[in-house]
C-alpha cells in the first residue's frame, strides 16, 4: 500500500505541475479567458472537514490495535460522514462552477476539473473502502491481532487528506497570490 | 521424515493439471513461464512487422507496402518491443527467479501476480484487435500531439495506443509493486542487502523506477484520451493548452523506461559473468550502487529527447550534462564485468558469447549516446536514421542479447534439459553478424540525411546500397532468431539432462531440483554469503535431508524476514489458486473495451464483473486451515 500511494502521489505531483507549466505558458492574467478567481467560501468549509476526518480515522485505527471494537466501529461512521459530506459539498461547488466554466472552456477548465474530479474519485474510493471495513467490523472480524486492513485504509484516508493540501494551495489559492 | 516432508509439501502446494489449473494458477514460476511466452511472441509479431518494413525499404520507390500500412508498422513495432516484449520478458524472468534466488516459496502477493499477466495478456490483445478494424495506431510509440488529437486523427487509432497503455500500466504497477515487497520481506534468513544476488537489485531499482516514472505516462494518457473524447484542451493551443506538454511528460516516463528495460538486462548480466568466467564478481558493491545510481539518475536525462524542441538554452545544458553524467554508472559496470572476466578464467559457452556480443554492442551504443548528449550534434541529426541506429544498438544490444542469454543460460533450470551448444553458437553468430549487418549501415544512411520513419525513397540519393545491407542484415537476424527457436523446441524434449547445477552457479536457484518443485525448496536455505551455493557446500545438496540447521515450514507458508538484514520474523501463509485474478482482469478488459467503443452497457456489466470479482478478492475468509506451521532451527 505505501508503494502504492507513493505511485498515486507521483501522479498528483505529476498534474500538479502540469498545472503549473501551463500557467506559466500561458499569458499574464490567470485563470484566462476572463474567468473569476477561484470563489473560496465553500472550499473554506470543505477543508476542514476532510483534514480533521483523519482524527476519527486514526482514533479507529488506534483503538482496534487495542481491541476496542465499538470505538472502531464509531470512528469508522465518523469518518465516513464527514468524508461524505466534502464529497456532497465539492457536488455543490463544481454545480455554482459549472455556470461559470466547464471543462470544454479552455485549458484552465479541463485542469480544474481533472485535478479536483481525481481528488474527488479518490475520496469516493477511501469511502468505499471505509464502508467495507464497517460492514467487516459488524461481522466481529477485526481483532487486537488481526486488523491490517484497518490500518492500510488509514493510510490511504490520511494519504487522500494530505493530498488535498497540496491541490488546495495549488488551484486555490495560487491564483490568488499569484496575479 | 525427509520423504514425508517432501511428500507433505508436494501435496499441500501441488496444482492439479488441467483447465481449471491453467486459469487459477498462483505459482510464480508458472506465471513467470507464461509472461515469457507471452511476450516471446509479441517479439516474433514485432520482429514479421519489422521485416516487413525492411522488405519494403530494401529498394528505392519500393511498392510493397503503402504510407498508411508503413506508418502502422512502425508504430506497431516500436509500441510493441517496448511495451509488449522487452519489460514483460524481464518481468516473466524475474518472476521465475527473484523467488529462487532470495529463497522464497513464491511471490509476496501471489494473486496480484497472476492478476498482473493476465491484464499484461488482455491489454496486449486490445493493442492488436486495432489491426481488426484496420485502426492500429500510427503515430509511432510516442504518439505526439498534435498528430495524435481529435483533428488531425479522427480514427481509433490513439484510442486504441492511450486506453491499450493504460490498461497495461496496471499490469506493470502491481508487478513492480509485488517485486519491492518480496524483496524487501521474503529473503531467507541470512540474506542481508549486502548479499542479495545483483540480479534482484537490478530488478528492485527497475521495480522502483517504473513506480515514480510510469504516473507521467498514465497522466499523459488520461488527458489525451479527455481531449479526444470529452472535448478538454490540454493539448489545444487554441485554448491555452500547450503540445510540448505532452512531450514533456511522455519523456519524464519515456527515458526512465530506457532504464527500466536495461536494468534488468544488465542484472542478468551481472549474474552470467561470475559463473561463466568462474570467480566472484569484481566491485559488487560497485554494481549494486550503479545500479541504483542509474535508475534516480535516469529521471533527469529525459529533455535529451527534445533539443530540437526549441527550449531555453539553460535548460538544456542542464539536461546535456545530466545526460553525460549517466554514462558514469554505464561505465562502471561495464570495468567491473570486463576486469571479472580477465580475472577469471572465462568458459565460452553459449550464454557468455551472448553477454560478449552485448558488451561490444552496447558499447559502440554508448559511444553514439555520448555523441547526442552533446545538444548541437543532436539537433544536426535528430529524426535521422543515426538515431534508429542508435537505439537499436543500445536496446537490442543492451536488452535482447542479454534476454538470449538468459534463454540459454536458464532454460535448463526452467525445463530441466541443457539447450543444444552447437545450434546456440550458431545462432549467436547469426544474430550477431546480422544484428551488425542491419544497424551499423542506418547510422551511415542517418549521416547521409536519411529521415527515419519514411515508408519510401528515391534512388539517386546515395541511400540505396546502406538500406540494401540493412535489409539482408535483418533476414539474417531472423534465421538467427528462428534457429533459437528450433533449438528451444528440441531442447526441451531431447536435450541432455541438465541436473540441478549444470553451470555451477553461485545463487540460490541452482540449490533446488532443475526444474524446480512447486514449493521450490524443501528447507528454506540459511545464507552466509553473497554466494551461497559456492560457499555453503550444504546447500547444493538439493534438500533430500533436514539439517536441523535450516527453518522447515511444512505448512502452504514462506518466511518473511526484515527488510535490511533478513532475519527471520513471521510465518506468512500464502493464498492457493484462485478464479479472481483472471475475473477480474476480464472485468477490466470489459471496461477498456467499453470506454474504446462508447457502448455505455458494455462498460457497465464490466464494472458490474469487476466490483464483484474485487469484492470476492477481498472476502474475507473464516480462518483458513489452521496448518501446523512448525519452524525449525530459525538461525539467530
Amino acid at each position: 500500500m505505501v508503494i502504492l500511494i507513493f505511485t498515486e502521489a507521483t501522479l498528483f505531483a505529476i498534474l500538479l505541475t502540469s498545472y503549473f507549466f501551463i500557467r506559466f505558458q500561458s499569458g499574464p492574467v490567470w485563470p484566462p479567458d476572463g474567468i473569476k478567481k477561484p470563489e473560496l467560501t465553500v472550499v473554506a468549509i470543505m477543508t476542514p472537514i476532510l483534514l480533521l476526518s483523519s482524527g476519527p480515522m486514526h482514533w479507529a485505527d488506534v483503538s482496534i490495535r487495542k481491541g476496542r471494537v465499538r470505538w472502531l466501529k464509531l470512528g469508522l461512521l465518523l469518518t465516513f460522514l464527514m468524508g461524505a459530506t466534502f464529497l456532497t459539498l465539492q457536488g455543490f461547488e463544481y454545480h455554482k462552477t459549472l455556470e461559470e466554466f466547464t471543462p470544454r472552456t479552455n485549458v484552465y477548465g479541463s485542469l480544474f476539473f481533472t485535478i479536483t474530479g481525481f481528488h474527488g474519485a479518490h475520496v469516493g474510493v477511501g469511502l468505499l473502502m471505509n464502508l467495507w471495513l464497517q460492514f467487516n467490523a459488524w461481522r466481529g472480524r477485526f481483532s487486537a491481532a488481526d486488523h491490517l486492513p484497518v490500518e492500510v485504509v488509514s493510510l490511504y484516508w490520511h494519504f487522500v487528506d494530505a493530498v488535498w493540501v497540496f491541490i488546495l494551495v495549488v488551484l486555490y489559492l495560487s491564483p490568488h497570490v499569484w496575479p | 521424515m525427509a520423504i514425508s516432508l517432501a511428500a507433505r509439501l508436494e501435496q499441500i502446494w501441488e496444482e492439479k493439471p488441467g483447465l481449471g489449473s491453467w486459469l487459477d494458477t498462483v505459482d510464480h514460476k508458472r506465471i513467470g513461464k507464461r509472461y515469457c511466452y507471452t511476450a516471446f511472441v509479441f517479439f516474433l509479431v514485432a520482429g514479421i512487422e519489422a521485416m516487413l518494413m525492411r522488405a519494403q525499404l530494401a529498394r528505392p520507390d519500393e511498392t510493397l507496402i503503402g504510407p498508411k500500412a508503413f506508418n502502422e508498422l512502425f508504430s506497431m513495432h516500436g509500441i510493441t518491443m517496448i511495451f509488449f516484449f522487452v519489460t514483460p520478458m524481464l518481468f516473466g524472468f524475474g518472476n521465475y527467479f527473484v523467488p529462487l534466488m532470495i529463497g522464497a516459496r513464491d511471490m509476496a502477493f501471489p494473486r496480484l501476480n497472476a492478476f498482473g499477466y493476465w491484464v499484461f495478456l488482455f491489454a496486449g490483445l486490445f493493442m492488436y484487435s486495432s489491426f481488426l478494424i484496420g485502426e492500429a495506431p500510427n503515430n509511432g510509440w510516442f504518439n505526439y500531439v498534435p498528430f495524435s488529437d481529435k483533428h488531425f486523427t479522427p480514427s481509433l487509432s490513439p484510442d486504441f495506443y492511450t486506453l491499450g497503455l493504460l490498461f497495461l500500466a496496471l499490469s506493470t504497477t502491481v508487478g513492480s509493486i509485488n517485486f519491492i515487497v518480496t524483496i524487501f520481506k521474503l529473503r531467507a534468513p541470512g540474506m542481508s542487502i549486502s548479499r542479495m544476488p545483483l540480479f534482484v537489485w537490478a530488478i528492485l531499482a527497475t521495480s522502483f523506477a517504473v513506480i515514480f516514472a510510469l504516473p507521467s505516462l498514465t497522466a499523459a494518457n488520461v488527458m489525451l484520451e479527455l481531449d479526444r473524447r470529452f472535448g478538454f484542451h490540454f493539448f489545444d493551443p487554441s485554448r491555452g493548452g500547450d503540445v510540448v506538454l505532452w512531450q514533456h511528460l511522455f519523456w519524464i516516463f519515456g527515458h526512465p523506461d530506457v532504464y527500466i528495460i536495461f536494468l534488468p538486462a544488465v542484472g542478468i548480466v551481472s549474474a552470467i559473468i561470475p559463473v561463466f568466467a568462474r570467480r566472484s564478481i569484481i566491485g559488487y558493491v560497485f554494481l549494486a550502487l550503479a545500479t541504483m545510481a542509474t535508475a534516480i539518475v535516469g529521471f533527469g536525462v529525459w529533455v535529451h529527447h527534445m533539443f530540437a524542441v526549441g527550449l531555453p538554452n539553460l535548460a538544456m545544458t542542464f539536461f546535456s550534462a545530466a545526460s553525460l553524467l549517466i554514462t558514469i554508472p554505464s561505465a562502471v559496470q561495464i570495468f567491473a564485468w570486463l576486469a571479472t572476466l580477465i580475472a577469471g578464467k572465462p568458459v565460452l559457452r553459449t550464454p557468455l558469447l551472448f553477454i560478449l556480443g552485448f558488451l561490444f554492442i552496447f558499447v559502440m551504443g554508448g559511444v553514439t549516446g555520448v555523441m547526442f548528449a552533446a545538444v548541437p550534434f543532436d539537433q544536426q541529426i535528430t529524426d535521422s536514421y543515426f538515431v534508429v541506429a542508435h537505439f537499436h544498438y543500445v536496446l537490442f544490444g543492451g536488452a535482447v542479447f542479454p534476454i538470449f542469454a538468459a534463454i540459454h543460460y536458464w532454460v535448463p533450470k526452467m525445463y530441466g534439459r541443457m539447450m543444444d551448444e552447437g545450434l546456440g553458437k550458431l545462432a549467436f553468430w547469426l544474430m550477431f553478424i546480422g544484428f551488425n549487418l542491419t544497424f551499423f549501415p542506418m547510422h551511415i544512411a542517418g549521416l547521409l540525411g536519411m529521415p527515419r520513419r519514411i515508408y519510401t525513397y528515391h534512388a539517386g540519393l546515395g541511400w540505396d546500397l546502406w538500406n540494401l545491407l540493412s535489409t539482408i542484415g535483418g533476414f539474417v537476424l531472423g534465421l538467427g532468431i528462428l534457429v533459437v527457436i528450433v533449438n528451444f523446441m528440441k531442447s526441451v524434449r531431447t536435450g541432455a539432462v541438465a541436473g540441478p547445477d549444470p553451470w555451477g552457479g553461485e545463487t540460490l536457484e541452482w540449490a533446488t531440483t532443475s526444474p524446480p518443485p512447486p514449493y521450490n525448496f524443501l528447507e528454506i536455505p540459511t545464507v552466509r554469503s553473497a554466494e551461497p551455493v559456492w560457499d555453503q557446500p550444504e546447500l547444493r545438496d538439493t534438500g533430500h535431508a533436514v539439517h536441523g540447521r535450516q527453518p522447515v515450514l511444512v505448512g502452504h507458508e514462506t518466511l518473511g524476514t526484515s527488510v535490511m538484514d533478513a532475519d527471520a520474523e513471521s510465518v506468512i501463509p500464502m493464498p492457493h489458486g484462485s478464479y479472481v485474478p483472471v475475473a477480474t482482469a476480464c472485468g477490466l478488459a470489459g471496461i477498456f473495451a467499453g470506454l474504446l467503443t462508447g457502448i455505455v452497457a458494455v462498460t457497465a456489466i464490466a464494472v458490474g464483473i469487476a466490483v464483484t470479482a474485487t469484492l470476492f478478492w477481498f472476502r474475507v475468509r473464516e480462518e483458513e486451515e489452521p496448518g501446523p506451521s512448525v519452524v525449525v532451527g530459525v538461525a539467530p
